[in-house]
């Protein structure tokens, strides 16, 4: 991992691993034993691919007002434009391409969930740390803030921000990041509380290195299994809460919808049997959160040691 | 323990107290109720009145310190919309709330422990694992969604239940409650699936996490060895277990099926004060967003207080007071 | 496929549930708002006015066209300018069976403009009347400062309580029913808040007795659940049933629209008045020092790109009819010469070069996102039609609570809004939208674009004071011309409401919106 010092004090030990298996060898091993993670795990990469990517392979810019007409509105799956391709998941009420609208809209998903989940890791890793290296009063004041949010639905304090700040991408990952900060300090901190009682520690702290590096370079990357499981939880589970947020009525703005506006979009056709406005996102965002659940579920498996056969 | 309740007691004094002016400013900030109360055919001078008569005119300093007088009083205010004080508004809308969430809960708890102590026991065959695929299913359709999915397969296509709504109730000790109609039953099924699908997979993954932990353990290898039927093993012993972790998470989770209400309640209609919110949020009604954020806040501080000490009863082991390390 | 499959499960559901439901004597409504209270002076808004008409009556009634007819006055006539006198009904009872007489007008008069804390009171349709005179139990008078033709107009927004049961009670009281005593075809029974309102007949109701002997109201905000309640039988007529859904109720055989054109008209207001406005910006979104909209042909452009009969159909799916005033045909005091502008992008783009703005600008139009029938959906339209002109135009959509205030703090340039006239003529949207802003005189409150025109001023003030009303329409006609021609608002629609009902009743669609129990009736 690092080249620090304390690497040179276990080095005896650690020219032996590769002999015989590495840990990211066992890793991969590991979480392969189950056929469901592997194909959420495609599926996952799949959606990556068709978000990040999604200006080249979608036929329409759905965000380009210009190249909507609401003359195309509502065309069923398998029309063909006015211009020439085929509408393959049919257009919605605004003459959005609904197959250019989901992978637009993925985007947006995939990025407000990601997006605040990072930054939650970042707040709540750095404070779980901070409590957990320095202990004492700062441990204290920090977990009482985290167990009294805890305490709270993580529904209930996006519900509040965003009645407070109103809408928009940035409010919306403000409101995110609060609601979940609070995940990551609390698992981080109880690994790190273990992690913290191990030689290595020790062996820094007696080589006088400084607080910032044994928190970070040491600490850390010890910290990380845990943090990665409950990130990938917490990206299913901000996207969902970003879905439902947008569905009430109180997410994100309707020119770039994310797979939540466009399904609370299509849901007034539903019962006039234009499904493919609700339902194609609706599928996509489903598809979406259970891949990322499968691989997380899978995850948590392998890296949690108590399982561990 | 004195020392802790009263420790906990200043605590959720504090919280409160911030969350009400977080709220309150957050509110205040976003704009002005009269705009969307007032008659458009308003003249300017009556909106000014209108701002007058519901204390708008005010500094925020000053609207918080009255609100704060009477919020010591007992008293949160009254309403912008409906003109009725805040706290009986919402008082009058918990019981059909607390319904919908216990009834959730009972589906959850019902269905998800056999649910969860199959899929435990047979973690590797078909049924289990299919089980598991089902709860990943319920953890990750978003509840919205389903419940469209719901209304559209049950109440419309089949026409079994109704759609919406709250159907007859009956009066338990003064409290309307649905449970012993069979319209007030009809009305509530839908809703009630709907909001415990979520619990509904917590359930089944607590009891066949639990399941798995205690079959490697020596007591059941013990009772086996001492010849006891499997299901006795299963049944008696081991659902033993794992009940209480599974109910004391459960109970914790009935602050979160409260705050999930909202989205149920909004899709079906049904009159609890989830909806009261999100109507209110959508008129600016302040002092009923207020009231029901620091009602909700003080019940969830009950019941995690009332589980923190039947935690302790129940295992000497935790100590009230004293800072875990 | 699938549409059809759904349609016969819904018919199915249908036969399955009608002899199971039966059509007792009970009617079930499904309503989109709830009323915020049961106290008919305490909030003008169109859910409490909608509700108020059920226990309560009002001098004078509207017909489903907004004409007036007698209610609780027979008869009226100005006796001099600035005197009118109301001939008050015989043998009208209260609920409780007191009898109805001039006291209890003036009782209303009076608490009417006291309600407490009422956030928008009838104060405005009561105020003129300087002093009331009881000249018999029946007959009464009003005397005003100046001359006032809209008398019987105002008179018909707001409802005669009992002074018996009125005096001394709160808007609680009437929430709990306690002073829910009126004289109208239904009695008051209970108020849940969120669930429903209950009624049963007044079987000694003076005028027409209704069918239903109990009636039952439920509040159901969102349409498509709505929708699905009228569907699953839970309730027998429903209101405002959204677009999307028209096509498949109209095909359905177990159930009939009703549909009538409203007093509503959804129009776009500009920015006519700064020179920089804060969401006009050039091609590259930079802020600009000029504002084109001031421009009389850019105005004239921006209605010309705008294709109205493609958002009737498309957006509205055909339940708007496209506006060229502020209300459509059948109404007083509409004038003859206004049409909706015809679609015309070329000429547009020619109207702009003209203006020296060929090249285009850019502009963000903000709207509501759950106030008007698909609002946001329109506001999309409007910039999908003025960007293809070379108009760059961004959506901004809000809630209306955040919406609505900031569009009084004129923070927006361009901006969809709409206007219902409930008193059913022009002066109300004549005189908030167009007027120049006047806070002494009360003009202009809703004039979020600034608009001024001395002409206009002068002929809806004059029209204000004229009590023949052949001259007094005129004056609105002349007013509403100049408002037009000058584009000081651009209206895009009138909606148009719609009911669906089982297919055993009927109901006369109404131009305000109103859905009245004893107006539902089981065909014969």
């Amino acid at each position: 991992m690092t080249t620090s010092a304390e690497d040179v004090t276990i080095q005896p030990e650690k020219v032996t691993i590769p002999t015989v298996e590495s840990p990211f060898r066992r890793f991969v091993s590991d979480f392969s034993e189950s056929k469901m993670a592997l194909l959420g795990l495609a599926v996952f990469l799949c959606i990556v691919f068709a978000a990040v990517f999604a200006p080249y392979i979608s036929p329409q810019d759905p965000y380009d007002l210009a190249q909507l007409d609401i003359m195309e509105g509502r065309l069923e799956p398998g029309t063909k434009s006015f211009v020439g391709y085929t509408h393959w998941l049919g257009t919605d009420d605004q003459g959005r391409d609904m197959l250019s609208g989901i992978f637009y809209g993925l985007r947006t998903s995939l990025a407000v969930g990601s997006m605040s989940a990072l930054l939650a890791l970042l707040l709540g890793g750095t404070m779980g740390l901070i409590a957990a290296y320095f202990g004492g009063k700062i441990d204290t004041i920090i977990m009482r803030i985290v167990d009294i949010q805890l305490s709270f639905p993580s529904i209930l304090i996006a519900l509040i921000l965003l009645a407070i700040l109103g809408q928009g991408v940035d409010k919306i990952i403000i409101a995110l990041l609060a609601a979940q900060w609070a995940y990551y300090a609390r698992t981080i901190r109880s690994t790190a509380m273990v992690e913290r009682q191990k030689e290595y520690i020790e062996a820094a702290t007696c080589l006088a290195m400084s607080h910032r590096r044994i928190v970070f370079r040491e600490l850390l990357p010890n910290c990380l299994p845990p943090l990665i499981v409950v990130g990938t939880v917490q990206v299913a589970h901000a996207i969902a809460l970003e879905a439902t947020l947008s569905f009430l009525g109180i997410g994100l703005p309707i020119t770039e919808p994310s797979l939540g506006l466009l399904i609370s979009n299509g849901f007034e056709y539903m019962l006039s049997g234009k499904y493919w406005i609700s339902f194609f996102p609706g599928v996509a965002l489903v598809i979406t959160i259970v891949s990322i659940n499968l691989v997380g579920d899978q995850l948590r498996d392998v890296l949690n040691p108590r399982l561990q056969k | 323990m004195i020392v802790f309740i009263i420790r906990r007691s200043l605590q959720s004094g504090v919280v409160l107290l911030l969350m009400s002016v977080l709220v309150f400013v957050g509110v205040y900030a976003i704009g002005n109720p009269v705009d969307i109360l007032i008659s458009p055919e308003a003249t300017p001078q009556e909106y000014e009145e209108a701002i007058i008569a519901m204390g708008l005119d005010k500094p925020m300093w000053s609207q918080y310190l009255t609100f704060l007088n009477g919020a010591l009083h007992g008293d949160l205010g009254n309403s912008f919309v409906f003109n009725e004080p805040a706290l009986k508004l919402i008082l009058q809308r918990l019981p059909a709330t607390l319904e919908l969430a216990f009834g959730a809960l009972f589906i959850a708890i019902v269905l998800g422990i056999p649910l969860g102590l199959i899929a435990g026991i047979k973690s590797e065959s078909w049924v289990g694992r299919s089980i598991m695929s089902g709860s990943i299913l319920g953890f990750s359709v978003p509840t919205f969604w389903v419940g469209l999915m719901m209304i559209m397969v049950f109440a419309v296509m089949l026409g079994w239940l109704p759609a919406s709504g709250r159907g007859q109730t009956t009066d338990l000790f003064g409290i309307p409650v649905s449970f012993f109609s069979l319209d007030g039953l009809s009305h509530i099924l839908l809703p009630a699936v709907n909001l415990g699908l979520f619990k509904l997979s917590l359930t089944i993954r607590l009891t066949r996490a639990g399941t798995r932990e205690n079959l490697q353990l020596d007591y059941v290898k013990f009772a086996r060895a001492k010849g006891l039927t499997n299901g006795r093993v299963i049944g008696v012993h081991v659902l033993k277990n794992i009940l209480i972790p599974v109910v004391t998470v459960l109970g914790l989770e009935l602050g979160s099926l409260i705050a999930f209400a909202v989205v149920t309640e909004t899709i079906f209609a049904w009159p609890g004060m989830g909806k009261l919110l999100i109507d209110s949020i959508g008129v600016l009604d302040r002092p009923i967003i207020v009231a029901y954020l620091l009602i909700t806040v003080t019940m969830f501080i009950v019941i995690n207080f009332v589980v923190d000490v039947l935690y302790s009863v129940l295992d000497p082991r935790v100590r009230l007071g004293e800072e875990k390390i | 496929m699938r549409t059809k499959k759904l349609f016969l499960m819904a018919v199915i559901a249908g036969f399955v549930l009608a002899p199971v439901m039966g059509l007792s004597s009970e009617l079930k409504i499904g309503m989109k708002s709830e009323p915020s209270s049961m106290d008919p002076h305490y909030h003008n808004l169109t859910p409490n006015n909608n509700m108020a008409n059920y226990t309560f009556d009002k001098l004078v009634k509207q017909d489903e066209k907004q004409n007036l007819k007698p209610g609780l006055a027979v008869s009226w006539k100005p006796v001099t300018d600035l005197t009118w006198e109301f001939k008050l009904r015989k043998n009208v009872t209260f609920h409780d069976g007191s009898p109805f007489t001039a006291e209890d007008v003036k009782f209303t008069l009076n608490r009417g403009q006291n309600v407490p804390n009422s956030p928008s009171s009838f104060k405005r349709y009561m105020a003129h009347i300087k002093k009331v005179e009881i000249v018999d139990p029946h007959t009464i008078r009003f005397s005003t400062e100046k001359p006032f033709p809209l008398m019987a107009t105002y008179l018909s927004t707001f409802a005669i309580v009992s002074k018996k049961h009125g005096e001394g009670m709160a808007t609680k009281d009437y929430n709990s029913g306690k002073a829910m005593i009126g004289t109208g075809p239904f009695k008051f029974v209970e108020w849940v808040p969120g669930d429903r309102i209950v009624y049963t007949r007044n079987d000694d109701y003076w005028g027409d007795k209704p069918e239903w002997e109990k009636v039952t109201v439920k509040p159901i905000s969102s349409s498509p659940s709505r929708v699905a309640a009228l569907l699953a039988g839970d309730v027998d007529i429903i209101d405002f049933v959204p677009t999307s859904d028209i096509e498949t109720m109209e095909k359905n055989p177990e159930f009939s629209t009703e549909k009538s054109v409203s007093n509503r008209v959804i129009y776009l207001h500009i920015d006519t008045d700064r020179d920089v406005s804060p969401f006009v910006t050039d091609n590259n979104g930079q802020p600009m020092k000029k504002n084109p909209l001031k421009d009389l042909r850019i105005r004239q452009a921006i209605s010309m790109a705008i294709n109205r009969p493609a958002i009737v159909e498309k957006v509205m799916d055909g339940s708007a009819i496209a506006a060229g005033q502020l209300l459509p045909e059948g109404f007083f005091a509409i004038s003859s010469n206004l049409k909706p502008m015809k679609y015309d992008p070329e000429g547009a783009k020619k109207l702009m070069k003209e203006a020296g703005w060929g090249d285009g600008f850019g502009l963000t139009i903000h709207g509501p996102n759950n106030r008007y029938v698909n609002d946001a959906k329109i506001c999309q339209a409007v910039a999908q039609m003025l960007t293809r002109v070379g108009i760059k135009t961004k959506v901004d959509t809000m809630p209306k609570n955040v919406f609505f205030p900031r569009g009084s703090k004129l923070e927006f340039s361009f901006m969809l809004v709409g206007w219902g006239a409930g008193s059913g003529e022009p002066s109300s949207p004549l005189g908030s939208l167009l007027h120049t802003y006047d806070k002494e005189k009360g003009y202009g409150a809703s004039n979020r674009g600034r608009f001024s025109n001395k002409e206009l001023d002068a002929a809806l003030e004059e029209a204000l004071v004229t009590v023949d009303r052949k001259k007094h329409g005129d004056l609105l006609i002349k007013a509403t011309e100049i408002g037009m021609g000058e584009l000081g608002i651009i209206p895009l629609h009138f909606q148009v409401t719609i009911w669906a009902m089982k297919k055993e009743l009927t109901y006369t669609a109404r131009t305000d919106a109103y859905t009245f129990a004893s107006e539902v009736f089981t065909v014969k």
